[in-house]
């Protein structure tokens, strides 16, 4: 791609000299409005860090770093307020981590199954519903957990001694949210492994169970990572779910049972109402916003080199 | 792929070497995928009764006063007449934003940007990042940049459309990018060799032939933002709106915003209106990924 550019950007001069020389000048000014609409991207990043920085540090100079990590407690509204943004972290990883330990050998199961057992004729079927249901709006899946998985499944169904908002019904649902993601990507992954490695398993007596586990799934790993980690991205900074869902109560709890809320639902109900700029609970939300960056990013740092260290090329 | 587990006597011989017999290894072999059938027997399962629970609750709520009410405090007279009008005006600036952004940027990085430059580098490893910045955070720059701060804008239709444009710009950029990429060479060449500017060949044949696989992006774009809530709560906040939105100014809600007003109200009747605004939602939803479907199939060219 590279090498056939540059053999293109050889020949124009020669053209355009034949011609007027104002082209040449329109030329220069489209690349230039083409580079400026390509810096937006870039200034959407700064704006981002701009606005999380600035605000995150007038709240420390307020509040101060030492009791946003030791104060035990998420209470900036009460008297005397506590700022333990631990308390936030525990719900986010409570409700995340159940989601996951959930969704990946589900994800993976329904992944191994299209890859290695369906049809082609199923396949071609249920790829795109499961495509489609990636794009299902999370609101959908709030509703789902609050009027459904809560009083039907949990409370009827199961009998499970759950408060009408709780972590478990919230943590059930966003399995569900990023079931697709992971059975999609990972399916893509697994169908990308050479046949020829398969046939040379079955050719040694391998069975299916063994090619799958043995041969196909650490030969998809790198994807199948890609697409773990894109479901833990997005369910670490799933908002609505939790917001409906879950109670919106700072938690240090583990049992799931109860109500809790995560860094994302924090945010979007404290913006909810229409709070003054400059007030010590505005800032929170950018507090908050930078511990959730943070999170995503360091996550996502970690989970590329991972991808790296067992990416596997075929061909 | 034809070569079953079981059909080979080979494999019977070389698993009689190994220390478990054959019948159990074809034993595990069966309960191994069993467990994987009901991975996704349970996955489809579950996403199918949401849709399905969904639309038992809100199919009674849909008529025509449905769609031109405006939301009530009394269940019976609500409506999403304005959350609809809303959801068209932020989806319309939206679009005018990421198209000509989107395909921009696209073809810059596609068609302009020497890969070897740091700053072409770092502008791509930038787009990727932030397909992974959480939505909420988007609504943080929103409300800090566009509502409050530097612009002012207030919570108006032009903020919450600008938000969810810069959500999702990073998706048009990367079709976009994909589908200039899958124009041959060659027709660049072409152009060039009859005398074409850079700028002519690529508005002239490239664009052209390249407009199927970017309206695909932009489609499947609109329809992420066009379900995005979160964001939308810090830039909108859900407040009661009970009139049409009238330009760029006008203070607006949402689908899902509405709907999500009706899931925190106590009363199960405004569950059942929420049901029935998410029901609106996902037929416009399915439309558009139909659509989508259709552009890609009908005008996708083998070069």
């Amino acid at each position: 791609m590279e090498a056939t550019t540059g053999s293109v950007e050889r020949v124009a001069p020669g053209a355009v000299s034949l011609g007027a020389t104002s082209r040449h000048l329109g030329e220069r000014l489209i690349r230039y409005l083409l580079f400026a609409a390509t810096a937006i991207s870039v200034l959407t990043t700064l704006g981002i860090l701009y606005a999380l920085l600035s605000e995150t540090i007038k709240f420390f100079s307020e509040v101060g770093l030492v009791s946003f990590i030791t104060d035990a407690e998420w209470a900036p509204l009460f008297e005397p307020p506590q700022y333990g943004i631990w308390q936030l972290i525990n719900g986010t990883f409570l409700i995340t981590g159940i989601a996951i330990l959930l969704a990946i050998p589900l994800g993976l199961g329904s992944a191994v199954y299209l890859s290695e057992y369906a049809t082609p004729r199923a396949r071609k079927w249920i790829k795109p519903v499961l495509e489609v249901l990636v794009g299902v709006p999370t609101i959908v899946f709030g509703y789902f957990a609050l009027t459904f998985v809560t009083p039907t499944i949990l409370q009827s169904f199961l009998g499970v001694d759950v408060q009408i908002f709780n972590a478990l019904a919230a943590s059930l649902v966003m399995a569900i949210m990023i079931l697709p993601t992971i059975a999609s990507i990972s399916e893509d992954a697994m169908s990308a492994v050479p046949q020829g490695l398969r046939e040379g398993a079955y050719g040694m007596g391998a069975t299916k169970l063994q090619v799958s586990t043995r041969v196909v799934f650490p030969a998809a790993l790198s994807g199948v990572v890609a697409a773990i980690v894109l479901g833990i991205s997005r369910a670490i900074g799933e908002t609505m779910i939790v917001l409906i869902a879950a109670g919106q109560q700072p938690n240090s709890g583990v049992d799931p049972k109860q109500p809790f809320e995560t860094i994302a639902a924090f945010i979007a109900a404290t913006g909810k109402g229409d709070i003054p700029t400059g007030s010590t609970e505005y800032k929170t939300i950018f507090a908050a916003g930078m511990t959730l960056f943070l999170l995503t990013l360091v996550f996502n740092a970690i989970a590329i080199r991972f991808v790296r260290k067992y990416r596997q090329v075929y061909e | 792929m034809s070569a079953g587990p079981n059909l080979p006597t080979a494999s019977d011989a070389a698993n009689a070497s190994l220390s478990e017999g054959p019948r159990k290894e074809r034993l595990k072999d069966g309960a191994f995928r069993i467990a994987m059938l009901s991975c996704l027997g349970i996955a489809l399962i579950t996403l199918i009764t949401l849709v399905v629970q969904d639309a038992v609750k809100g199919v009674g709520s849909i008529n025509l006063d449905f769609f031109t009410n405006y939301a009530s405090s009394f269940p019976e007279n609500a409506g999403i007449r304005a959350a609809l009008l809303g959801t068209i005006w932020l989806m319309g600036v939206c679009a005018l934003f990421i198209i000509p952004v989107g395909v921009a940027s696209a073809i810059y990085l596609e068609e302009y940007a020497d890969g070897d430059r740091w700053y072409n580098r770092f502008i791509e490893v930038n787009i990727q990042n932030l397909a992974a910045v959480p939505s909420i955070i988007y609504g943080i720059l929103g409300l800090a940049f566009l509502v409050r701060g530097p612009l002012e804008l207030g919570r108006t239709v032009l903020a919450g459309g600008l938000t969810l444009a810069l959500l999702v710009l990073p998706v048009v950029i990367i079709a976009g990018r994909e589908a200039i990429r899958a124009v041959p060479p060659s027709i660049r060449e072409g152009s060039m060799a009859l005398g074409a500017t850079k700028w002519q060949t690529l508005w002239k044949q490239v664009l052209p032939a390249a407009i199927p696989g970017i309206a695909t992006g932009v489609i499947l774009a609109l329809s992420r933002a066009i379900g995005e809530t979160a964001p939308l709560i810090l830039v909108g906040a859900p407040i009661f709106i009970a009139f049409d939105p009238t330009g760029l100014n006008s203070s607006f809600t949402v689908l899902p915003l509405q709907a999500f007003n009706w899931i925190s109200q106590p009363q199960s009747e405004f569950k059942d209106l929420a049901a029935a605004a998410i029901l609106v939602l996902l037929g416009l939803l399915l439309i558009m990924n139909a659509v989508a479907i259709w552009l890609r199939n009908r005008y996708q060219q083998r070069w």
